[in-house]
């Protein structure tokens, strides 16, 4: 095996991902004054998606300024270097053994590197066409928001001039803009729920481009043989017609980058589609913790890039005197509004969680109580009306009553009438 | 036809219309034979018919019809596969098949299928039952009632495979050209003028390989044919690599009348493909995927192996299968007018191709010119080694890193591509040769890279530089 020339074989703590929430977590990792801390990111340079988004908003947490993508990226990535962390791009971690053993590809060829710990933040990906089953044929121009963006912002080249939209997320949005920016007429917004998914806020922003969209409507086929032409649509009553573009933006709809977990032996979740991990961002294997969107789809990068500061801690914390775990509790989903939560298990006590709250989204747009009960007791519980793709919190500490060898059952009980 | 047509010289013995597998094996053989060979292939990329998309299985012909034609090409094609498949570096994952009856009335056809298979000349196969395929299988559902194995049954790299083909032929002074459709021709007794899109040219002999279209083009040269095709579409369904632990062997269903039947297998690059259905159609083109079946074949892959519920679905694709009105390949010589027809190579042509070739071959000897092989055949230099169960180029030093995530793909590979003897002209054909983009994330992450460094290789780009003054701020 040829060994990678400038590559340490052993750090204590190996960073998997560039982006914020890796940058953040290096760089406290560094202020706590772990000695040897190496982010491995397989891009050019480091920085994650921000990198490719020449757009705003980005930095209001981590700078009190509204920066663009790449200036974010840039300011993170010398923070982290001026603290210490040794920066590795072009780096490929294809794989991650019990142990803290990763397997790497660099263009010199592979190479291995043995960590104390392992902190993987290797972010999210928009669910490709493929993944979401959309028929017809297999022309070019079916593109991702962030395939988009690479091209825009760090190649200065267009993909296509009048391409359809899919999804109406807050990246949707971003992908209009990105869109505007380029000189790049998108025809429509099409969305397969009978709302825009984004905040209000966004919503008046097609209409004010004059770009039409559709609700209620799915793209059935992609029509084109070696680009694309046209979209078939089809709306909730069955009409069905034609649209002619020259590409397709398939936006949205995250899913963690978790191939690595996937592949290895880190246990996964179902609902995230992440690694399960606890309050401190710890997953199956004690050695390896888990920050940043991986951990579930999706977050601003201001949230990963606190995520991957706070998950620092409790590493740092780990790695001077791991902690006694005496209980853990497994937190459970009933029913099927809630499509999923982090973290899925809590060990007691939960003084200095790195996760401080219990994230969680809805499946679909639902009215009713959520509740937190433990052995047929309720911990805590709140009336809402809630939304996908919505930011809902709800508080950890209550669970410091819950019964010890009970798993603690997280549930939405809806009302009917929506 | 003008003039000067009617005097041009013979320059090649055989013209091969078509580039599918078909094509590019019989352009092999004939070479390696001495021949003077020139493969006309209409699309702007070979492989681009029928050859476009399979479940790359290396076929025994177990369940062959007895006797057929079929059965020996596919036993041929099999035997020199082997025999060839590591000097052109091709790969071959050998993890056997196994039928699977999934009811009592499939039980009962088993008896039969395995005579069927021990008189096709398959006479390895293994009875199996239950119990035992369960614990080759773990993560095959429950519901398995019995079946047998067939020990030969492998995977191939669909596209690589006649890649090699084809380079061999053209390493040893064969001829092709793409973007050039045959669109008629005249035998003068000797030799054929033919006329393509592009350019005239004269060659002793014509074999079609036109695949889904080779009722069509018999029609053109011959004004008759033998045969008609019967496009029969088969969907797919791609799971990522995860779901290769999930899977050993290929599982075939107990075959009917039609079809195969849908097979659950890993594939060289380390997924797991479910598919094909078998949808008669009349369009030789369309090879569209519709959600509904593809729905129903992500149901079908869970029904068979509960696990592939969990794992995500990286692609989708759809092939045609040259299907003829009669269960058989129809292959026939036309020696009084220099003519071989190869049609209705329906759904094994990628297991048969060599021994279709040598079959022809035969045929062609019967009016054909005597040819003298050339001594040292030459071996074309591997362009890029796909399958995730061999060394990868990625491992080596000066792999200049990678461009494509999910598939591994080097940037040192995508350029050897490139800048080969048979470099793509689209897209899709360097994803054949090189799997760029064909993996979890489509693009998502290796887009903006790959727009870059094809810049100016293929017909449509996969971008245009944008405009001075059009990236301003928005
Ligand atoms: C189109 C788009 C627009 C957005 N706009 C905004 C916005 O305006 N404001 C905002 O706050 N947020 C925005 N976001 C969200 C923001 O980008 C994310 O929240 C943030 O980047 C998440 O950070 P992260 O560190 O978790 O992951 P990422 O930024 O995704 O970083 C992951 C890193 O891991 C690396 N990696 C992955 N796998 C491996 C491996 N196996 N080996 C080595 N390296 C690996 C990748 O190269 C990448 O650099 C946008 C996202 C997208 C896609
Ligand atoms: C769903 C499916 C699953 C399959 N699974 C397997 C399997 O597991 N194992 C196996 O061995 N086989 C399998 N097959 C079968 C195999 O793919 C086919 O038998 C094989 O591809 C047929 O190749 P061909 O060269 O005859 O035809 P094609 O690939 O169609 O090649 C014909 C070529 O001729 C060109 N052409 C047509 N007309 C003209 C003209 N006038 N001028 C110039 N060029 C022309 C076309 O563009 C095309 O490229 C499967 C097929 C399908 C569809």
């Amino acid at each position: 095996m040829p060994e990678a020339p400038n590559l340490p074989d052993a750090c204590d703590v190996a960073v998997v991902g560039g982006g914020p929430a890796g940058l953040a977590a290096a760089t406290e990792l560094k202020r706590h004054g772990v000695p040897r801390v190496v982010v491995l990111d397989r891009e050019p340079a480091a920085g994650g998606i921000p990198r490719h988004c020449g757009h705003y908003p980005f930095g209001m947490r981590e700078f009190h300024k509204v920066l663009r993508g790449p200036d974010y990226a840039g300011r993170l990535v010398a923070r982290a270097e001026q603290a210490g962390a040794e920066i590795q791009t072009g780096v490929t971690v294809t794989d991650i053994q019990p142990g803290g053993i990763l397997s790497l590809i660099t263009p010199e060829g592979t190479g291995e590197l043995q960590a104390r710990r392992i902190l993987l933040c290797t972010g999210v990906r928009e669910t490709s066409r493929a993944a979401r089953l959309i028929g017809g044929q297999r022309p070019q121009g079916v593109l991702p928001t962030g395939a988009l963006q690479s091209l825009v912002y760090l190649e200065k080249m267009k993909p296509f001039a009048r391409p359809v939209i899919l999804g109406s997320e807050l990246v949707s949005f971003s992908a209009l803009m990105t869109c505007r920016h380029a000189g790049i007429a998108p025809q429509a917004m099409i969305e397969p729920n009978e709302r825009v998914t984004a905040r209000s806020f966004a919503q008046g922003l097609p209409k004010l481009l004059g770009v039409p969209v559709h609700l209620g409507c799915e793209i059935e086929r992609i029509i084109g043989r070696e680009q694309v032409e046209a979209v078939q649509l089809r709306d909730r009553k069955g009409r069905r017609w034609e649209l002619a573009c020259d590409g397709v933006l398939m936006t949205g709809r995250f899913t963690p980058e978790a191939t690595l977990a996937r592949m290895g032996h880190l246990e996964l979740d179902l609902g995230t589609g992440g690694p399960r991990v606890d309050q401190d961002g710890r997953s199956s294997d004690p050695n390896v913790f888990v920050a940043g969107n991986l951990l579930r789809p999706v977050e601003t990068a201001g949230w990963s890039w606190k995520e991957g500061l706070r998950v620092a801690q409790s590493l740092a914390r780990d790695l001077e005197a791991p902690r006694a775990r005496e209980v853990t509790l497994e937190l459970q989903i009933q029913g099927d509004a809630i499509r999923y939560l982090v973290p899925q298990r809590v060990t007691l006590p939960l003084e200095e969680a790195a996760l401080e709250s219990i994230q969680l989204r809805v499946a679909r747009p639902a009215r009713g109580s959520l509740l937190i009960r433990s052995a047929g007791r309720i911990l805590w519980g709140r009336r809402l009306s809630a939304l996908p793709e919505r930011r809902i919190l709800l508080p950890l500490d209550v669970l410091k009553n819950a019964a010890p060898d009970h798993p603690v059952e997280v549930v939405f009980e809806e009302e009917e009438g929506l | 036809m003008s003039q000067a047509d009617a005097s041009l010289p013979e320059r090649y013995d055989v013209a091969i219309v078509g580039g599918g597998v078909v094509g590019c094996a019989m352009a092999r053989r004939f070479t390696l034979e001495g021949a003077r060979v020139v493969l006309l292939e209409k699309a702007v990329d070979i492989l681009d018919g029928a050859s476009k998309g399979n479940s790359a299985i290396l076929h025994t012909g177990f369940d062959a019809p007895p006797s057929s034609l079929e059965q020996r090409c596919i036993a041929e094609g099999h035997a020199e596969f082997l025999e060839i498949r590591e000097s052109l570096g091709l790969p071959l994952l050998q993890c056997s098949a196994i039928v699977a009856a999934w009811s009592e009335e499939e039980v009962a056809r088993l008896e039969e299928l395995m005579d069927q298979a021990r008189a096709n000349g398959v006479d390895d196969i293994v009875p199996l039952s239950a119990a035992e395929i369960r614990a080759a299988e773990p993560s095959l559902s429950g519901k398995v009632k019995g079946g047998f194995r067939v020990p030969r049954e492998a995977l191939m790299d669909p596209w690589s495979t006649p890649h090699a083909y084809l380079l061999q032929a053209l390493a040893n002074g064969a001829e092709v050209r793409r973007a050039c459709e045959v669109t008629g021709g005249q035998f003068d007794g000797s030799s054929w003028l033919l006329e393509t899109s592009t350019e005239v040219l004269r060659a002793h002999s014509v074999i079609n390989c036109a695949g889904l279209f080779g009722d069509l083009l018999d029609q053109r040269l011959l004004g008759e044919t033998g045969f008609s095709i019967k496009p029969r579409k088969g969907q797919f369904l791609v799971f990522d690599k995860a779901a290769a632990q999930l899977v050993s062997s290929i599982i075939l269903p107990v075959p009917t009348e039609k079809t195969k039947g849908i097979v659950v297998c890993r594939t060289v690059f380390g997924n797991v493909l479910v598919g094909p259905t078998a949808e008669d159609q009349e369009s030789r083109c369309d090879s569209s995927t519709d959600a509904a079946t593809l729905k129903s074949l992500q149901g079908k892959a869970a029904e068979i192996v509960p696990g592939l519920a969990e794992i995500p679905v990286t692609a989708s694709y759809a092939g045609l299968r040259p299907a003829s009105e009669q269960k058989d390949y129809r292959i026939q010589a036309y020696p009084e007018r220099n003519y071989v027809s190869v049609g209705g190579i329906r759904s094994t042509g990628l297991s048969a191709a060599l021994g279709i070739a040598r079959h022809v071959l035969g045929l062609h000897q019967g009016f054909g010119p005597r040819f003298t092989a050339p001594r040292q055949p030459r071996v074309p230099e591997v362009p890029s080694r796909l399958s995730e169960y061999d060394p990868r180029a990625w491992e080596e030093a000066g792999n200049g890193g990678i461009v494509c995530h999910c598939e591994l793909v080097t940037r040192a590979e995508i350029e050897r591509v490139l800048q080969g003897p048979l470099p793509p002209r689209s897209l899709s054909g360097l994803k054949r040769r090189t799997r760029v983009t064909m993996g979890r994330c489509q693009g998502f992450y290796c887009t903006g890279a790959l727009a870059r460094i094809t810049e100016g290789a293929f017909d449509s780009p996969l971008a245009v530089r944008a405009a001075e003054g059009e990236d301003e701020d928005a």
